[in-house]
């Protein structure tokens, strides 16, 4: 377009057409993304019959709800802990050279395919594994005559054993998200501190897990969620020996266990309520953390 | 770096490296275990000769093809008219191709069973064809987060506004453009999602379980509850599909950067 007339002529008056192009992407997030969820989220807050209620949020502290709740969160809090405590020791390893480098690429690698790793398949690994007849238990018992069930009181269908099985996807991505973190803490920082007579003690406590403090939430944060909402792995390991919220919820759907649907759409925004405001602290403290961290 | 430090790290990684093949081993090791006294492939060849599992293991590679290609579709057009038209509305895309990350899966296929049951506006489970088609959308949905950051990380790397216009001056419409111009040269990125999806569709259990569909993920859980060593046999299966998707998407990589340092 040139600015050379001297009275500009009337642009051709069209009604904005790019909003268009994102339609399908729009369309297809509400039907199947934003007004299903919706749908729980106002079931919740109705009566059989239509109306409005927050009977069914109070019904969320009767019977065993209030128990799946507090195991689900108790196995998501040991599992996010471990993981975190467990993945940020092994990224250091890697990060600050205790061990060679060349372990840093197929660690990361290991780690991208097993953050994905959770399901059906990995309830049978850990079964093959610690189940009654598998490769550690045998091991322990014709080796060492130790019984992991009856001597150190550990049986995989229980709370150590989901959790255990947790882990598997938890460290890595526990190491996925550390590892930048770790490499983005500058050599000078430390220098700088031991120039001042600071120990390495106080190096970690005065400067670095400051700095690393929201990315370590953060992530935490991120791993309860991920623990939190595991449907299939804990199913295929522990049937409905363990009353967590997912197998509970998993149950309604199938057959309202509840007896009640809109309990049964309760339960699930319970889920959606813990999901999310740990993802919001998530997404919070990492937008912190990328402050220092650039 | 002092010894003291050393040896900690070391005792960590060991640690942790034990922890992460001794179930691979343990997993392994039993599904060799189906003749008394010896290993062998015995699991193997009774679950692949296994008419339920053929069916089921096809209807799961069909899904994942399908849902691929659903989340090409969806992604790659949004994603290229977020980043030519409507820049300013970036967050918004990439904030809800997240959420699924956020809201987890059993309670989105809640949603569907209340949202498209057979009394409902749009009666999708009604029919067969209708809850495989919902269970695919459920899938693309599973997929976004990571379709759509393959597919935007791609976009970054080329130029897509001069690209568009250079085609465009060359007489190209919209539907060219995105399969000729766009469409290859964001392919490793959408190879990386893609495969990452085949990964994720195949052994997914709880969209096809509540949807009641035939899938590789039911059937192995269920199979679980009344088979001794063919589960552990199919586990080893579906380890093996994840490990290949994830080296291929390593292979895209690394193959493309070559492409580009050669220039």
């Amino acid at each position: 377009m040139t600015d050379t007339a001297p009275a500009r002529p009337a642009r051709p008056r069209r009604l904005p057409l790019t909003w268009v192009g994102l339609a399908p992407f729009v369309i297809f997030a509400l039907l199947f993304l934003i007004l299903p969820t919706m749908n729980i989220v106002i079931g919740a807050f109705q009566t059989r019959d239509g109306s409005f209620t927050l009977q069914n949020l109070r019904d969320l502290g009767t019977g065993t709800i209030p128990s799946s709740y507090w195991i689900s969160v108790k196995i998501s809090l040991a599992s996010s802990l471990l993981g975190c405590l467990i993945g940020f020791g092994m990224a250091a390893a890697v990060t600050f050279g205790a061990v060679p480098r060349f372990i840093r690429g197929p660690l990361m690698t290991f780690s991208g395919v097993a953050s994905n790793f959770a399901g059906v398949p990995l309830a049978f690994a850990f079964l093959a594994t610690f189940g009654p007849v598998g490769l550690i238990t045998l091991f322990l018992k014709n080796n060492f005559g130790i019984v992991l069930q009856r001597d150190l009181g550990f049986s995989i269908l229980s709370f150590w054993g989901l959790t255990v099985t947790y882990l598997f996807f938890q460290i890595p991505l526990m190491i996925l998200i550390i590892t930048p973190a770790l490499e983005g803490l500058k050599k000078e920082w430390r220098e700088a501190a031991s120039v001042l007579g600071a120990t390495s003690l106080q190096y970690w406590r005065m400067v670095a897990l400051p700095i690393l403090f929201p990315s370590l939430l953060g992530t935490f944060a991120l791993l309860f969620a991920n623990a939190f909402g595991a449907v299939a792995t804990a199913i295929a390991l522990t049937g409905s020996a363990l009353n967590i919220v997912p197998i509970q919820l998993f149950a309604q759907i199938r057959g309202d266990v509840l007896g009640n649907p809109n309990l049964g759409y309760a339960l699930a925004f319970g889920m959606i309520v813990v999901t999310g405001i740990a993802n919001v602290l998530y997404i919070w403290l990492r937008i912190r953390a990328e402050r220092w961290l650039k | 770096m002092s010894l003291y430090a050393r040896l900690t790290g070391w005792i960590v990684l060991i640690f942790g490296l034990l922890y992460f093949f001794l179930p691979l081993l343990g997993l392994f090791e039993f599904s060799l275990k189906a003749r008394r006294g010896v290993y062998s492939l015995d699991a193997y060849t009774k679950i692949i000769g296994d008419a339920e599992f053929q069916a089921t293991f096809g209807y799961s590679v069909v899904m994942a093809l399908v849902t691929i290609a659903m989340g090409v579709l969806l992604v790659v057009p949004t994603a290229f008219w977020v980043r030519l038209k409507m820049p300013w509305a970036r967050p918004y895309v990439e904030f809800i191709t997240l959420l699924p990350l956020v809201i987890p899966a059993i309670v989105i296929v809640f949603g569907y069973i209340r949202l498209y049951n057979t009394s409902s506006w749009l009666p999708m489970t009604g029919t067969t064809m209708g809850t495989n088609l919902l269970l695919a959308f459920g899938y693309t949905t599973l997929a976004l987060p990571y379709m759509y950051r393959a597919v935007d990380t791609g976009l970054r790397t080329i130029d897509v506004a001069t690209l568009t216009e250079a085609a465009q001056s060359l007489g190209a419409g919209w539907i060219t453009i995105l399969s000729r111009v766009i469409l290859p040269n964001v392919l490793v990125a959408v190879l990386s999602g893609a495969f990452l999806t085949f990964a994720i569709v195949i052994g997914e259990f709880t969209l096809a379980a509540l949807l009641d569909r035939p899938a590789f993920g039911p059937y192995l859980q269920r199979i679980g509850a009344n088979k001794p060593y063919e589960p552990f046999a199919l586990s080893v299966i579906a380890f093996a599909i994840t490990w290949v998707c994830m080296g291929l998407i390593q292979l895209v990589t690394r193959f493309s950067k070559h492409t580009k340092a050669a220039r």
